[in-house]
């Protein structure tokens, strides 16, 4: 079971107005620090480009706040929490 | 006109924020609990383990009321290689009792501490991001949801391991990687009689298991299992600042622990029933920072309390009690109509002298033996493999004695290493200080 698949188990309530995580441009940004998003997200929704550019998707995020901690200001431009009913809603927690 | 300010704001329904509402309704406060989920729970996970001592305190028939999976009477540890699991069981009935520790699944449990603030009185708001603290200099007195503004005469902030409201007041700095971990779990569906059969349990009565080695193939951290009703929680968690160390992702990680042999026939034929991610904290008692300001107070996660020795990981004991003591001082300040810092700092008194600040003090130097010790995560378990191997293998070789299996099994690592590392680390969970601490006096 991949990922995404998994993913799919959970209950979202994406919000289609408004992303709650944006990215900067990352050309300047060390390609370890995106490695590390690409490896630390528990969604696995950070994702390299054959040409080297940070692929990302808001919609399955977990809200965790583990990117903020690795790249609050760099890679990331603005993390917010999604608005209020809006994301993850754990059924299990 | 100026609206009326709130006796007290809580943002964030988890267990320190329902505690502490809570415990603020009962004093008669009109309190006021935030909440950005549709219900409470709805935005909380955790590994799945409840120390229940500290929620004795303010509910003390919880153990009946409170929607708890399984009284853990079962503790394993192993250290996992890729193909074998060197494990420690201890089984007691004595693991229940005042001491006990509950399986718990955030969704309901949460839901029921929020359900007894409401009962006890408090203001319960769900849906509703918080989005900025109301500052007036550099004194809280309110919240900022949208175009809305709540004022308050304080503000308990239990919004979880980022505090991103503390963080956007200037009350708390960036976030240090190191004192950071990135947790993710799934929760898998078995039923009660083969969650009982698989792990050897009799009904109500569970297990915490907890795995180092290769789930994690090398970073600090571990695995986890905890079975909880019908289900079992399976996962891992890892440091933030310590991803550099292979190229593995944290969802492999998952699938590492799952497919391991000695996992996999446990889980075999479970439907997934969720899966989730969630931040805890590693950095132990210096990770914790401020706690009390003009008009706001840090609770749980939010204030960095949480604990792990190795063998117990703990946060939510300690957010319950930390909830508790932030209200009494909070209702301290209300009979003296004194919020500021000076007027809140009773919080910090009362959890210093708490099992919180006493149990902080005490692991302060398990975060650091981790970073330091990466062998913990790496040869440490090989060499248990290769010991036992040696014992249990009967294959027709030529007889080697254990001392000299243990001899080459160590080898790679160096004795000397070894012996400094059990010596750091039993001085690091006997809370044994080094000589600097000592002569700084910064530790009793």
């Amino acid at each position: 079971m991949n990922v995404e698949a998994k993913l799919a188990v959970d209950r979202f309530t994406v919000d289609e107005d408004e992303a709650h995580i944006t990215l900067a441009d990352t050309s300047s940004v060390p390609r370890e620090t995106l490695e590390l998003l690409v490896r630390g997200c528990p969604g696995g929704l950070y994702r390299l480009t054959d040409e080297g550019t940070l692929d990302f998707d808001y919609a399955g995020c977990f809200e965790c706040g583990t990117c903020y901690v690795i790249a609050h200001g760099t890679a990331i431009a603005s993390w917010n929490y999604p608005r209020g009913e809006m994301g993850i809603d754990y059924r299990c927690g | 006109m100026a609206e009326e300010p709130y006796g007290a704001i809580v943002v964030g329904a988890g267990p320190a924020g329902c505690i502490a509402a809570t415990v603020l309704a009962r004093a008669g406060i009109d309190v006021v609990l935030v909440e950005r989920g549709t219900t409470a729970g709805s935005k909380n996970m955790s590994g799945g383990r409840l120390y229940g001592h500290s929620l004795a305190k303010v509910f003390p028939d919880f153990a009946e009321r409170a929607p708890l999976e399984r009284l853990i009477t079962k503790e394993r540890i192993s250290l996992l290689t890729a193909d074998s699991a060197t494990t420690v069981e201890f089984a007691s009935t004595k693991l229940a009792g005042p001491a006990a520790s509950y399986s718990v699944l955030r969704a309901s449990l949460d839901s029921w501490l929020c359900d007894q603030a409401e009962e006890a009185g408090a203001t319960l708001v769900t849906g509703v991001r918080v989005d900025r603290l109301m500052m007036t200099d550099s004194h809280v007195t309110g919240i900022v949801a949208g175009d809305d503004e709540m004022p308050a005469k304080v503000v308990l902030l239990a919004d979880g391991a980022l505090s991103l409201l503390a963080r956007r007041a200037g009350l708390i700095g960036e976030p240090d990687p190191h004192h950071y971990a990135v947790g993710a779990k799934e929760v898998i569906h078995l039923g009660e009689d083969v969650v009982q059969d698989r792990f050897g349990l009799a009904p109500g009565e569970g297990c915490a298991w907890m795995f180092d080695g290769h789930c994690t193939d090398g970073h600090i951290g571990g695995g986890f299992i905890y079975t909880n009703r019908e289900t079992v929680s399976l996962g891992i968690v890892t440091t933030i600042g310590d991803l550099g160390h292979s190229s593995t992702r944290v969802p492999e990680m998952v699938d590492r622990l799952r497919r391991h042999p000695v996992v996999a026939p446990l889980i075999a034929g479970g439907e997934m029933k969720e899966y989730g991610g969630h931040m805890a904290l590693e950095g132990g008692y210096d990770a914790v920072p401020q706690l009390v300001h003009d008009g706001a107070l840090l609770l749980g996660d939010a204030a960095g309390l949480g604990l792990n020795s190795g063998y117990t990981i703990r946060g939510m004991d300690m957010a319950i009690e930390s909830g508790r003591l932030a209200a009494e001082a909070v209702i301290s300040a209300h009979a003296r109509d004194d919020f500021s810092a000076a007027g809140l700092a009773s919080y910090t008194d009362l959890l210093a002298e708490s099992f919180v600040g006493k149990d902080m003090r005490f692991s302060r130097r398990f975060p650091s033996f981790l970073e330091d010790t990466p062998r913990l995560f790496t040869e440490y378990p090989a060499v248990a493999e290769q010991i036992l191997l040696g014992m249990f293998v009967v294959d027709g070789t030529d007889p080697v004695p254990l001392s000299r299996t243990a001899r080459q099994a160590l080898h790679p690592v160096g004795i000397g290493t070894v012996a400094k590392d059990a010596w750091r680390g039993l001085g690091a969970v006997d809370g044994r200080t080094s000589f600097a601490t000592r002569m700084r006096g910064g530790d009793r």
